[in-house]
C-alpha cells in the first residue's frame, strides 16, 4: 500500500445540510481515493422505538425542513399499510397533489438557489459572491423566477397542510382536509408563469451542455444501476407504483417489484468514515450492486413520462445523452424535465372532480404488525419500515432515503472528479468548487439522514509522501 | 444606512429555519440591499468571519462540531439569534437525550443492525463525536434572541430582519412572534 496524503474540504457548502470531503493521494501525488463523509447523526430510527405509530408521519416530517412532504407521504403510507387500508381516490389524488407541488419546490431549490451559482456564475467565480444573493444581483431576473417558481410549489403545500414546512396533514387512512375550488383555481392560474420559468430555465441549460463537456465527462460518469419507481406500464411515477432497476445499458433488470419486498433486492453496508450507510443491489454485492435513484434514475428507468412537453423533453434527453445518461451531470437536467412533468401533472389534477369529495379518510384499526410505506422524494426512493406492537407502539424502524441509495456513487463521483482536476501539484479553488459540485449535482438531503456545520477553515495543504508541501490553499 | 454583516448557522436541526428563511421569497431582494450574507450553508465562504452583527442559528448542539463552531459565532457575533425551536428547546434533536450514551445508540444502528460485517463510524478529525446530551444553544453560549417556531415563518423572520435592517433594539412581542410549534 503506498502511503497516502490528505486533504480536506470541510465543510461542503451549497448542498442541504453539511459534510465533509477527504482526498487521498499517492506518493506520486495522483489521486488515490476521495471520500464523501456525512457527519452527523440524529437517530430517528432509535428514538421513534415506543412511539404510537400514528404520530410517526409528524415526527419524520421533522426529519427534513426540505422535503418534510416525502416523509410525511411515506410515513403515512406504512400507516395506511397497518391498517390495511386502501385509501379514498380523493385522498390519493391530494397526496399526489402535495408531492408534486414539493416537487417543482425542491427541484427550484436546487437548481435555482444552490446550483445556479455554480452554472450560471461559474465554477471558478468568486466564493463570496457564489451564491443567491451574487445570483440576484448578477441576473435579477433569473433569479426571481427562480424565486417564485420555488415559491409556487411551496404555496400548493401550504394550501394543502396549511403550512409549507412540516405540514401536519398526511394521516394512516388518507388526509385531513382538501382544498376548496377557489384555492385550486388560484393554483391553476399561476402555472403559465411557472411553465415559462421551467422552460427558459431548460433553454439555458441545454446551452450549457454545449460548454461543459469536461464537467458532462466527469461529474460522476460512470456505469452504475438506476433504481426507482415505475407505473404499471413502466411510467414515471411520483408517489406509488413498483420498484424497476436499470442497467447502464437500459436493461431492465429487476421490474414491478413490490417495494414491502424491497429487502429481497436492497441490502446496507456500513463504513467507518461516515454516519451514512450504504445501500446496493444485492445480487451484485458490495460494492458492485452500486446504484443511483432520484431524478436522473427515474428519467432513466421509465419507458415514458406520460405528459407532452415532459416526454418531447426526455425524448431530447436521451438523444443528447445518446440512451442512458450516466453522467450525473444530467442530474440538474432531469430536474427541470421533471419540474415540467410535475406542472403538467398538477394542471390535470387540479381539474379533477374526485377533489370536491368529501370521503377523505379509510377507517381501520390495526391490522397488521409490520407497514413499509415507499414514495419518491425529490432526490429518490424514500422507504419507510415500521414494525409495531399489538397497541400500534413502535417496535423498530429502517429508513432508507435517496441519499443513502446514492451514497456510493457520490463517492466514486467526489473521486472521478478529484482525479480529473486536482493535479498533483497545485490545487485550485475552482478545482475544489468541482469536486463539491458533484456533490451538489445529487442535490443530497443530508437532513434527511444527518445535519452537521463543519468548524475548519478550509486550507488545503497538498504535501508530497515524503512530507514536502507542495501547495495551500486557503478559502 | 449602514450594511448589516448577517450569517445564518445549521447546526443539528432539519433545515427547515433555512427553508423558512427562503421563504421570505421576493423580499430578499428588499434584504439584498441591506445586508451582506458573510456565512451561510447557502454560501462558499467555509470559514466563520468576524466582526459579524447578527447571526440566526438554527438547530442544537448535538456534537463535537457543533460546539466549536457555536462557540466561534459568539466569539465573533453581535447578535446572536437562536432560530427555530430546535436552537431555543433542542426540540426534536433532543429526542435522542432519553436514550442515553450515544454508544449504545450507535451500537445498535451500525452494528446489531448492519446487514454485512458492521462497523462503528469512527474517523477523528472528520466524524464529529457526538455530545452525551443533545443541548439547546442558550446551554452553550450566551443568546440575545430567541426566536421560536418549528419552523419559524417567513412573516415572522421578516419582523425580525425589519428590525435589524433599522438597527432597533430587537424587540418580540405578541403570539405572531413567540409562538412555539
Amino acid at each position: 500500500m503506498p502511503a497516502t496524503r490528505q486533504i480536506l474540504i470541510d465543510p461542503v457548502t451549497r448542498i442541504e445540510g453539511h459534510a465533509k470531503i477527504s482526498i487521498h493521494l499517492d506518493d506520486n501525488g495522483e489521486v488515490r481515493e476521495a471520500r464523501f463523509h456525512v457527519t452527523e447523526f440524529r437517530g430517528f430510527e432509535r428514538f421513534c422505538e415506543g412511539r404510537p405509530f400514528w404520530e410517526m408521519p409528524g415526527i419524520t416530517a421533522r426529519i427534513c425542513g426540505i422535503c418534510p412532504v416525502s416523509h410525511l407521504l411515506a410515513s403515512a403510507k406504512a400507516g395506511d399499510a397497518l391498517l390495511s387500508v386502501t385509501i379514498p381516490p380523493a385522498a390519493e389524488k391530494l397526496r399526489r397533489l402535495m408531492n408534486l407541488g414539493q416537487m417543482v419546490q425542491s427541484h427550484a431549490l436546487s437548481f435555482f438557489h444552490l446550483s445556479a451559482p455554480d452554472l450560471l456564475l461559474g465554477f471558478d467565480s468568486d466564493p463570496a459572491q457564489r451564491n443567491v444573493f451574487g445570483l440576484m444581483a448578477a441576473d435579477p431576473t433569473l433569479a426571481r423566477a427562480g424565486i417564485r417558481l420555488r415559491q409556487f410549489g411551496q404555496d400548493i403545500i401550504a394550501m394543502l397542510g396549511g403550512s409549507k414546512i412540516h405540514p401536519a396533514w398526511a394521516v394512516p387512512g388518507g388526509v385531513r382536509s382538501a382544498p376548496t375550488a377557489v384555492q385550486r383555481a388560484d393554483i391553476a392560474q399561476r402555472l403559465p408563469e411557472a411553465r415559462a420559468t421551467v422552460l427558459d430555465a431548460l433553454r439555458r441549460f441545454k446551452a450549457l451542455l454545449d460548454t461543459h463537456h469536461a464537467e458532462v465527462a466527469t461529474f460522476g460518469n460512470f456505469p452504475s444501476l438506476f433504481l426507482g419507481l415505475v407505473g404499471p406500464h413502466g411510467e414515471w411515477e411520483h408517489y406509488d407504483g413498483r420498484l424497476r432497476v436499470v442497467d447502464a445499458g437500459g436493461a431492465i433488470i429487476a421490474d414491478q417489484v413490490e417495494p414491502s419486498r424491497y429487502r429481497d433486492i436492497i441490502a446496507e453496508a456500513v463504513e467507518p468514515w461516515s454516519y451514512l450507510k450504504m445501500p446496493y443491489y444485492r445480487a451484485r454485492g458490495y460494492p458492485a450492486g452500486m446504484y443511483r435513484v432520484g431524478p436522473l434514475a427515474r428519467l432513466n428507468i421509465c419507458t415514458r413520462i406520460g405528459t407532452l412537453l415532459a416526454d418531447a423533453e426526455l425524448g431530447e434527453m436521451r438523444q443528447r445523452a445518446g440512451g442512458i445518461a450516466t453522467s450525473s451531470f444530467y442530474y440538474h437536467y432531469a430536474r427541470l424535465v421533471e419540474i415540467l412533468a410535475a406542472l403538467e401533472r398538477i394542471s390535470l389534477l387540479l381539474d379533477d372532480p374526485d377533489l370536491d369529495s368529501l370521503r377523505l379518510r379509510a377507517e381501520a384499526g390495526l391490522n397488521q404488525f409490520e407497514g413499509i410505506g415507499v414514495s419518491e422524494a425529490p432526490r429518490g426512493t424514500l422507504f419507510h419500515h415500521y414494525t409495531v406492537d399489538a397497541h400500534g407502539l413502535i417496535q423498530s424502524v429502517n429508513l432508507i432515503i435517496a441519499t443513502g441509495h446514492n451514497n456510493l456513487a457520490m463517492n466514486r463521483t467526489i473521486a472521478q472528479i478529484a482525479r480529473h482536476y486536482v493535479k498533483g501539484d497545485q490545487i485550485s479553488e475552482g478545482a475544489l468548487n468541482r469536486v463539491e459540485a458533484g456533490i451538489r449535482a445529487y442535490d443530497p438531503c443530508l437532513s434527511c439522514s444527518t445535519h452537521a456545520a463543519g468548524t475548519m477553515p478550509l486550507v488545503v495543504t497538498l504535501i508530497a509522501a515524503d512530507g514536502t508541501v507542495l501547495d495551500e490553499v486557503r478559502r | 444606512m449602514e450594511r448589516r454583516r448577517l450569517a445564518t448557522i445549521w447546526l443539528g436541526g432539519c433545515s427547515g429555519c433555512h427553508m423558512s428563511f427562503l421563504d421570505l421569497d421576493e423580499w430578499l431582494f428588499e434584504l439584498a440591499q441591506h445586508i451582506d450574507l458573510v456565512y451561510s450553508p447557502l454560501a462558499d465562504v467555509k470559514e466563520y468571519p468576524d466582526h459579524v452583527d447578527v447571526a440566526l442559528v438554527e438547530g442544537a448542539v448535538a456534537n463535537e462540531d457543533h460546539l466549536h463552531l457555536i462557540r466561534q459565532v459568539r466569539e465573533r457575533t453581535r447578535i446572536l439569534i437562536a432560530f427555530g425551536d430546535c436552537a431555543v428547546t433542542g426540540n426534536v434533536t433532543a429526542l435522542r437525550n432519553p436514550l442515553g450514551a450515544p454508544e449504545a445508540l450507535l451500537h445498535t444502528i451500525y452494528i446489531e443492525r448492519a446487514e454485512i460485517a458492521g462497523c462503528l463510524p469512527h474517523a477523528p478529525g472528520i466524524v464529529p463525536q457526538l455530545l452525551d446530551k443533545v443541548q439547546p444553544v442558550h446551554k452553550v453560549v450566551p443568546v440575545d434572541v430567541y426566536l421560536p417556531g418549528c419552523p419559524p415563518p417567513a412573516p415572522r423572520i421578516r419582523a425580525l430582519l425589519e428590525q435589524v435592517i433599522a438597527g432597533e433594539d430587537i424587540r418580540l412581542t405578541g403570539r405572531e412572534m413567540i409562538k412555539f410549534g
